[in-house]
């Protein structure tokens, strides 16, 4: 089986994030890292391979972004998967989920040229942007099947059954491989590397290609081919000092309650 | 504050960043309640071996991960800046790995060695008797030969993972010490897997710190041990106890470093918070002195670590260092933790905060894997012998 998961680099979210003058995430001048909710789907494509223990499984990890973005590719690759494909070029920055799509799409059949794919997984947003429409996306130009927000994924040859938790009820859905598979953060922790799968990822085959290199015009990306634009962002108020009931005629708690209510706790 | 580490290559630099990472997200967070119930954490070994952070100090080909010392040491100080008792646990693991990866034949090591060193099982030293400490000649513990196994009948106390581990590396005495001539002769290594018959532990000693990592009594009530599991020559098991001890120290000197560190942290983070008289206390200048010792300590105590390390990795003598390291870190630990209690004030004294449990880890670090008055005597005699010796000491760039 031939797996493609697509890992997104974000900023990192525990440090300060920055915007472009154009609005976009800036990805260069920040440190980053491979999504936390890409982890999810790199760890179920390991999972996946170590379940079905005895069948050819090759896990590609595929990644648009800045050269810096190579990073997530190798924690990828880190993790356990076995080859990397970095989409880097100039012209994609500013690029809207539509636009990436297309790319991701390009690349993932570029991969297939060479061996046929048989899952596309992805993590169930990004982390930055949190659109959460790139896997449907790409189901639509590869004009595949989409099983998404999976938190519990099981798979009996080419037939993979999911849960897909809603606020309402909890579905199980089936598919026919090939598809495209999202995960939730529900499906269990990722993995740490290990050292040696530190030492191994170094010597793992790693593919840069460019635009060109999967048939995409650079006009047919980057943020003025984008159908969607940031008009603009604000930084979120700082918290407000928070309110201190004292007690001191024995209102207190009436006040306590009075709070409550008055943000609907109770 | 984590330390500046200079490594000697980029895989040694990820491998810190890896261990820095796991030992924030995943030890800092438990250790504080596994302290105070006293649990053992064998989950926290399970993930240290997946990560193939137990078997650092040993060579590839044998399952290890080919680290020279010099790193091995400085992830056990990242792991002991967080919790003492997985420090100290990962360094009796390597402890109990030493003897098969270094005087074990070809066949034992392919047989034992890789899962040993793989992570997924947990080893004990067993040397110390209840009367038999700092002079392990003195052991009772037998091993009689009786056809193709030997039996082993006695007790070996202070036994860290007694009763947790997989595997315990034990030594016993096979012939009479009046009969066969030096000291510390007659005694033999063997490796002895956990679900051995007759093999138990007694309850866990009831410990001042430390409490997240067991120690017990083993008894070897009668316990059938195969020859072929026999370490070494007979007669060989003093000597190789004595040089796994060597490497040993140099582990507790780097969790020692590492504890001093997690207290230092603790005691800056409070000092620059804390006010009194209208400022931080670490503007009162008799504070902030406290934290410039303790911040030259912790730095001693790496420095002469390493250093140790470093001769052992260039293959020069390493036992009188070892023993300095040893001494040094732990007396430091035990002072600047005992300090940071005293910045902490009355907050330090309570179990709310961290520090006077590391106060209470750094006390057995002056005692375990030789005593420090041991640590003085080595050192002592070693300076004795140097000096008969009269030869220049060695000057060597690295890598020759």
């Amino acid at each position: 089986m031939n797996i493609v998961v697509c890992v997104k680099y974000v900023p990192d979210a525990t440090a300060d994030r920055q915007f472009e003058s154009d609005n976009t995430v800036d990805r260069v001048g920040v440190d980053g890292l491979l999504s936390e909710l890409d982890e999810y789907a790199v760890e179920q494509a390991l999972q996946l391979r170590e379940k079905r223990e005895g069948e050819d499984i090759e896990i590609t990890a595929l990644c648009v972004g800045p050269e810096k973005a190579v990073d997530a590719i190798r924690k990828a690759l880190q993790m356990g998967a076995d080859k990397g494909v970095h989409v880097v070029d100039d012209a994609i920055a500013g690029s809207d989920s539509v636009a990436t799509s297309l790319v991701l799409a390009k690349a993932r059949e570029k991969i297939g040229a060479e061996k046929k794919v048989d899952l596309v997984m992805t993590g169930m947003a990004s982390t930055d942007a949190s659109m959460s429409v790139i896997p449907a996306m790409l189901a639509e130009r590869l004009e595949l099947p989409q099983v998404t927000f999976a938190s519990v994924v099981e798979s009996q040859g080419e037939v993979f059954r999911v849960r897909r938790d809603g606020d309402t009820a909890t579905e199980i859905v089936e598919g026919r491989l090939p598809m495209v598979l999202s995960v939730t953060d529900q499906t269990g922790e990722a993995r740490y590397p290990s050292f040696k799968g530190i030492m191994a990822a170094k010597k793992k085959p790693l593919e840069t290609w460019a635009l060109s290199d999967i048939g995409v015009e650079a006009d047919q990306v980057g943020l003025s081919a984008s159908w969607t634009a940031v008009e603009g962002t604000e930084a979120r108020p700082p918290r407000t000092q928070g309110e201190i009931v004292t007690d001191e005629d024995g209102s207190g708690a009436t006040a306590l309650v009075d709070f409550l209510a008055s943000k609907k706790f109770i | 504050m984590p330390a500046t580490r200079v490594l000697p290559t980029d895989e040694a630099a990820e491998l810190l960043r890896l261990v820095r990472q796991i030992v924030r997200e995943q030890l800092a967070p438990r250790a504080a309640e596994a302290e105070e119930t006293a649990s053992f954490p064998r989950e926290v070994f399970t993930l240290l071996g997946e990560a193939d952070l137990l078997g650092l100090p040993y060579p590839e080909a044998q399952g290890g991960g080919g680290q020279p010392y010099e790193v091995y040491l400085q992830v056990l100080e990242e792991i002991g800046s967080a919790w003492s008792s997985v420090g100290v646990g990962t360094s009796v693991h390597a402890l109990s790995c030493f003897a098969l990866a270094n005087y074990g034949t070809p066949e034992q090591q392919e047989r034992w060695l890789p899962e040993m060193l793989g992570g997924s099982l947990l080893g004990a030293y067993c040397l110390s008797e209840a009367h038999a400490g700092s002079d392990p000649a003195a052991m009772r513990t037998k091993a009689v030969r009786d056809g193709d196994d030997y039996v082993l009948t006695g007790a070996k106390a202070w036994v860290t993972h007694g009763g947790e581990a997989d595997f315990y590396t034990v030594m016993a005495r096979t012939s009479d010490p009046s009969s066969s001539g030096p000291k510390g002769g007659g005694i033999s290594c063997f490796l002895v897997p956990a679900d051995a018959e007759g093999l138990s532990a007694d309850a866990a000693e009831r410990k001042m710190g430390l409490m997240g990592s067991t120690t017990a009594t083993m008894r070897f009530d009668g316990v059938r041990v195969p020859a072929e599991r026999r370490i070494g020559e007979e007669g060989q098991g003093l000597r190789i106890a004595l040089a796994a001890l060597d490497s040993g120290r140099l582990g507790i000197a780097a969790v020692a470093t590492g504890l001093a560190q997690g207290a230092l942290d603790a005691a800056l983070a409070y000092a620059r918070e804390r006010e009194a008289f209208g400022k931080r206390i670490i503007d009162h200048q008799g504070l902030g002195f406290v934290l410039a010792d303790a911040e030259a300590a912790v730095q001693t105590a790496r420095a002469m670590t390493l250093h140790a390390a470093r001769l052992k990795d260039a293959g020069l003598p390493f036992s009188r260092e070892a023993s300095i390291a040893k001494l040094v870190a732990t007396d430091n630990a035990m002072k600047v933790t005992t300090d940071a209690v005293q910045v902490l004030g009355g907050y330090g004294y309570t179990r709310d905060f961290p520090v006077e449990r590391y106060m209470r880890e750094a006390k057995v670090m002056q005692i375990f894997e030789g005593t420090n008055q041991i640590q003085r005597m080595i050192i002592a005699r070693s300076l004795d012998k140097g000096a008969d010796a009269g030869s220049d000491a060695e000057i060597r760039a690295y890598g020759d």
